[in-house]
């Protein structure tokens, strides 16, 4: 029963959904805003367990000191601060008012922001690390990579003179033949999976999202 | 150690701070550098700059603060055309800490809107951009298909009221907008895979004009999606957003941007040549 339940509801709602998107009839469509609304509250009931999880790791961590205690002890400030800035308590305590808030806002654009920002850029410090070390020709296929990678590189360099309106047309020629080539077929390759995937799921054959007992 | 030998095994600390150096440099000493234009660009400015006063455009804000130097500008520059045209906005996000970023292009374009500028020869007298009038920020939702698939029936399905708690039916901006029918054309500004459901899930099933800025390593990703047409174009990175502030005449943080990028690859570039002169001429010693 335990098994049997799930499984004949992913079969009825997953062949529901297949036969909906073909009938575009008002009551069809009814139910399948309906459905949407249940994505959303089994959506927050995960979100629940997600935060519950978080404080549960981060308070172990800092209860019993362990390695780097301290980043859990801010994790959870920032967590509890968000929250507690994300709400108007002297208008309106139902209406998550979320930006306008002050304190919320200024958190978002004075930490948030940098901090996000600054993480990504030093990126770019690594991305000419590991070019360096790893763009070496030394085979055919990899000498073709450094090959391909240059010219895209070098396409709008506007010091190359009328080498650069050839360098131009030849990255436009990697990125509209053979790199969309490939991409085509991946993109259909993976189609293909997500439709025998999905077919597996709602027939019952693939059942690893039920668990083990 | 000879000398090829240390060309390949050059400490990383040299790389990092050559690029900073370069990125100081160029950042701080102000000099312009030409700007091509592509047609993937120029299809998606010609497309709005050919839309009439009063039309509606979807702009989607789908990215964090880490895409920002990249995709701010673009937002910038497009949201910014749009409104000196006398057209409308309705923003969204399908990102989680989009609507930070959405809130602050507001915010910085309704102040910019403020101050006249000519742009391609044309002067734009000041205006004020009225929330509700000239733009709607619908806010964030979760489960991006979804919400793309829900907006495709009605707006009012995964957004009954704006950002700001007030209904959509009280702005002047969603009277007789039910959906993307009413919509000029869809721009997905994403840093995310995201974008993968405005494509599959909105232009596939209701089949709006969809217009994509990504980031620089995302673009060659979806060029088979322009190729076949379910894209009209596509900005790609710093690059694709200093092209489109160039076709609009308004240069800004991407065109600034354009010259630091530049030098930066060059160095990227200079580094992997003198790896590998070290690398072929250590194998030819050895034999």
């Amino acid at each position: 029963m335990k098994r049997q339940v799930p499984l004949a509801l992913v079969f009825i709602f997953g062949i529901f959904m297949i036969i909906q998107y073909f009938v575009p009839h008002e009551s069809s469509e009814w139910v399948f805003e309906f459905l949407l609304d249940w994505i959303y509250i089994i959506g927050i009931f995960a979100l629940a367990l997600g935060i519950w999880s978080l404080i549960r790791v981060s308070w172990e961590k800092i209860r019993y000191r362990k390695e780097n205690w301290q980043y859990a002890a801010v994790t959870l400030l920032g967590l509890f601060f968000m929250i507690f800035f994300g709400f108007d308590y002297f208008r309106n305590f139902f209406n998550a008012t979320g930006l306008q808030n002050f304190m919320f806002r200024h958190f978002f654009d004075y930490i948030m922001i940098p901090i996000q920002a600054t993480m990504f850029s030093l990126l770019a410090f690594f991305i000419a690390s590991a070019a360096y070390r790893a763009f070496r020709a030394r085979s055919l296929l990899a000498t073709l990579l450094l090959i391909a990678a240059l010219i895209v590189m070098l396409r709008f360099n506007p010091y190359l003179g009328p080498l650069g309106d050839y360098m131009e047309k030849t990255a436009s020629w990697l990125l509209n033949v053979p790199n969309l080539a490939a991409k085509r077929a991946i993109i259909v390759g993976i189609g293909l999976g997500i439709v025998a995937t999905a077919l597996k799921v709602i027939l019952g054959i693939e059942r690893a999202y039920l668990g083990k007992d | 150690m000879n000398i090829f030998d240390r060309m390949m095994s050059l400490d990383r600390r040299w790389v990092f701070l050559f690029l900073a150096l370069v990125c100081v440099v160029t950042h701080v000493v102000p000099f312009s550098i030409p700007i091509n234009t592509t047609e993937e660009v120029e299809a998606v400015f010609n497309f709005i700059d050919t839309l009439k006063e009063d039309d509606i455009i979807f702009v989607a804000i789908d990215y964090d603060p880490n895409s920002l130097a990249e995709l701010h500008p673009m937002t910038y520059a497009i949201v910014e055309h749009a409104f000196r045209k006398k057209m409308k906005v309705i923003f969204t996000s399908l990102s989680q800490n989009g609507p930070g970023m959405a809130d602050r292009t507001i915010r910085d374009i309704t102040d910019s809107m403020m101050i006249e500028r000519t742009y391609n020869g044309v002067t734009y007298p000041p205006r004020e951009v009225k929330n509700g009038i000239d733009y709607v920020f619908l806010g964030y939702k979760p489960y991006p298909a979804l919400v793309v698939v829900g907006m495709g029936q009605n707006f009012r399905i995964p957004f009954p009221s704006d950002y700001y708690g007030t209904p959509l039916d009280d702005h002047p901006i969603m009277k007789g907008v039910q959906n993307f029918d009413q919509v000029k054309c869809v721009v997905d500004i994403s840093g995310t895979s995201g974008v993968d459901m405005w494509i599959a899930y909105g232009q596939g099933r209701y089949n709006f004009p969809l217009a994509l800025g990504l980031t620089g390593v995302m673009a060659a990703d979806y060029y088979p999606y322009l190729n076949s047409g379910q894209v009209f174009g596509i900005l790609g990175g710093l690059l694709g957003a200093a092209q489109y502030e160039k076709l609009a005449d308004n240069p800004g943080p991407a065109v600034d941007g354009m010259r630091v990028q530049l030098y930066a690859h060059i160095v990227i570039i200079l580094f992997i040549v003198l790896g590998n002169v070290g690398f072929l001429m250590s194998r030819k010693r050895k034999g």
